[in-house]
């Protein structure tokens, strides 16, 4: 190689190889203090197998462990000592082994530096034929390129084969339309707001300035399959704040009563629960991504990554003074989605 | 120097700190005797004297929540807050302030108890409001149904834990891991600086009293995962695992490749 290189030089004048980098081989062979010296060798030796009985000790202990530190029902520290004290165990059980015999590798067993080299990857030429001898073979024993009709009636019974996965596949898709599961909740008209998580109903009256209630619509607790999804929807947040600190816009001036307001509590970023109200800014803070919101302006956004504003659920007060919904959310909750109108 | 070092035989060379030893004892015995039948005398005394709270109050907050508590630029007004929201307040240390900032916060406390209550006794007696509970009503609540109150209402701000967390510019949800009941309480009730306000309209004094029980299990018994590295979640954890998760895993991989000696 070193030669080639040399005659690069006087080829022509765009190549010089002059400063090539030499291939420096392997370094001189590595002795071990114990290839010198026998003792240590020896020593190396009782040390690993000292290792090995190590981790006979902690395997021991770990099956002791199981019967010293028993899980005793209705105890969480019995569970954390338990699981503890045999986990230690059969983790130092198991690196014990493995430090001993990564150990005995490096330090004892022979360490001569090895080349095997790579062999090519072409074959024989006489190999090469005989793998052609054996297609043309084949195909003159089954007629292949012969009997089209049977070769191209087994291609198409095999491109059908997977046209019932494409059935059951399809069957996964949610049987209605999703745009109409996300675009409502089950809030409507004259539905009372309710506490979470026992469903009582919340007078007006029962909301103080500063307070902020977290609630579910008197409806829900009724459903029985599927509660959690509609729950995820209709989770709403009420607050009541000094009605002289909101700012409303004239549309939804009727959309509060007296300082109470109503907003969803899904996050229009990625549908966090935002909850994390502070009374005396009155933002409403997402925690997943610091989406900040203000209660005074309709939920705008005033920080963060959300696009669009909490959707605010219009609420009234029914003749027993109790909260109601005046209509569901007039537009979709949580976050964006490709079918979304607004 | 010699004279110094030389000790005549009947001295032993210790004599001199164990002297001062008893000394210190002394001063201090005789110290603690005279204070404690002070405040023996002064508990006789102070049945909460409203005019104690009110000169207590005048000499310490009234700088910035007004002579009479009607409030100032610096202070909102007092009047109607009820002795509870005196009792949390100055009984975190939370008041008097130290300086402003986004969010006041706790620090030794600067009043004995009986001051305190005398301050709250003047403060409640200018306008009706939350009073103190008494200890029977902060215990034996429910600790399961506090936990699924503490993680609808709670547990947002707070962390599910009770670790605390943080709010929006510089402002955060402090962790309540052994907090007295009767501030956990009084947090709920009064609503204080950013917290919204838990009446007993929207949780029952029962259901208070589970989250107290919630917060007190959760004092009295470990994480059963083992340590809970502050219960910060991915914040604690992430780091832990990348220091001395990955931090492990280059060593052995640097001794695995390293050659033997």
């Amino acid at each position: 190689m070193a030669k080639s290189d040399n005659e690069l030089e006087n080829v022509g004048s765009a190549v010089t190889r002059s400063g090539a980098f030499e291939n420096p081989g392997f370094e001189a062979e590595h002795q071990r203090v114990a290839d010198i010296d026998p003792a240590r060798a020896d020593k190396t030796e009782r040390w690993i197998s000292l290792l090995f009985i190590v981790s006979i000790v902690f395997t021991v202990l770990a099956a002791v462990a199981y019967n010293v530190f028993p899980i005793v029902e209705g105890d969480p520290q019995s569970i954390r000592n338990n699981t503890m004290f045999v986990g230690l165990g059969i983790a130092f059980g198991l690196l014990a082994i493995g430090v001993g015999v990564v150990h005995w590798a490096k330090a004892l067993m022979h360490g001569h530096d090895l080349v095997e080299e790579r062999h090519g990857t072409r074959g024989e030429e006489s190999v090469r034929a005989k793998a052609v001898e054996i297609f043309h073979e084949a195909n003159k024993e089954s007629g292949w390129t012969r009997r089209r009709l049977l070769r191209n009636s087994m291609i198409g019974a095999m491109v059908a084969v997977p046209v019932p996965a494409v059935a059951l596949f399809r069957d996964l898709a949610p049987a209605e339309a999703p745009q109409e599961v996300l675009n409502h909740t089950i809030w409507k008209a004259g539905v009372r707001l309710t506490r979470d998580p026992n469903g009582t109903p919340i007078k007006a009256s029962e909301v103080t300035i500063g307070s902020a209630f977290h609630v579910i619509p008197e409806n829900l607790l009724e459903i029985e399959e599927g509660m959690l999804d509609e729950k995820a929807k209709a989770a709403v947040l009420l607050m009541r704040l000094n009605p002289a600190d909101l700012k409303e816009s004239a549309d939804r001036a009727s959309w509060s009563y007296d300082g109470i307001v109503a907003y969803s509590k899904i996050c229009t970023h990625v549908g966090c629960p935002v909850a994390l109200y502070e009374q005396q800014t009155h933002h409403l803070l997402c925690p997943c991504h610091q989406s900040q919101f203000d209660v005074t302006e309709h939920c705008k956004v005033i920080f963060g990554p959300a696009a669009r504003p909490l959707p605010q659920l219009p609420i009234a007060v029914d003749a027993e003074g109790y909260l109601i919904a005046q209509s569901d959310f007039l537009e979709p909750v949580g976050p964006s989605y490709w079918e979304r109108a607004l | 120097m010699s004279k110094l070092s030389h000790r005549s035989g009947r001295r032993h060379p210790l004599a001199s700190v164990a002297l001062l030893v008893v000394g210190l004892f002394a001063t201090g015995g005789t110290y603690a005797l005279f204070t404690g039948t002070a405040a023996a005398e002064s508990s006789e005394v102070a049945v909460a004297t409203l005019e104690e709270g009110k000169k207590l109050f005048q000499a310490n907050c009234a700088s910035c929540h007004g002579l009479n508590a009607e409030g100032t630029n610096a202070g909102p007004s007092l009047i109607g807050v009820g002795a509870l929201s005196v009792e949390f307040q100055v009984g975190t240390g939370r008041m008097p302030m130290a300086g402003t900032g986004p969010q006041v916060q706790t620090k030794p406390v600067q009043f004995v108890q009986e001051d305190i209550d005398s301050m709250a006794a003047w403060v409640a007696s200018l306008a009706p409001g939350p009073a103190v509970p008494s200890a029977d009503e902060l215990e034996g609540g429910d600790a399961s149904n506090g936990a699924e109150l503490f993680r609808i209402n709670c547990a947002m701000c707070h962390n599910v834990a009770g670790a605390g967390g943080a709010l929006t510019e510089g402002k955060f949800a402090p962790h309540l891991k052994n907090i007295d009941p009767v501030h956990i309480y009084a947090a709920m009730v009064t609503g204080p600086q950013n917290m919204p306000v838990f009446s007993d309209m929207n949780l029952t004094a029962d259901e208070k009293r589970d989250v107290i029980a919630y917060l007190k299990y959760m004092d009295g018994n470990p994480s059963v995962g083992g340590l809970d590295l502050g219960a910060l979640g991915p914040v604690s954890e992430g780091l832990f695992i990348w220091i001395f998760g990955l931090g492990g895993l280059v060593a052995i991989t640097v001794w695995l490749t390293a050659k033997s000696n």
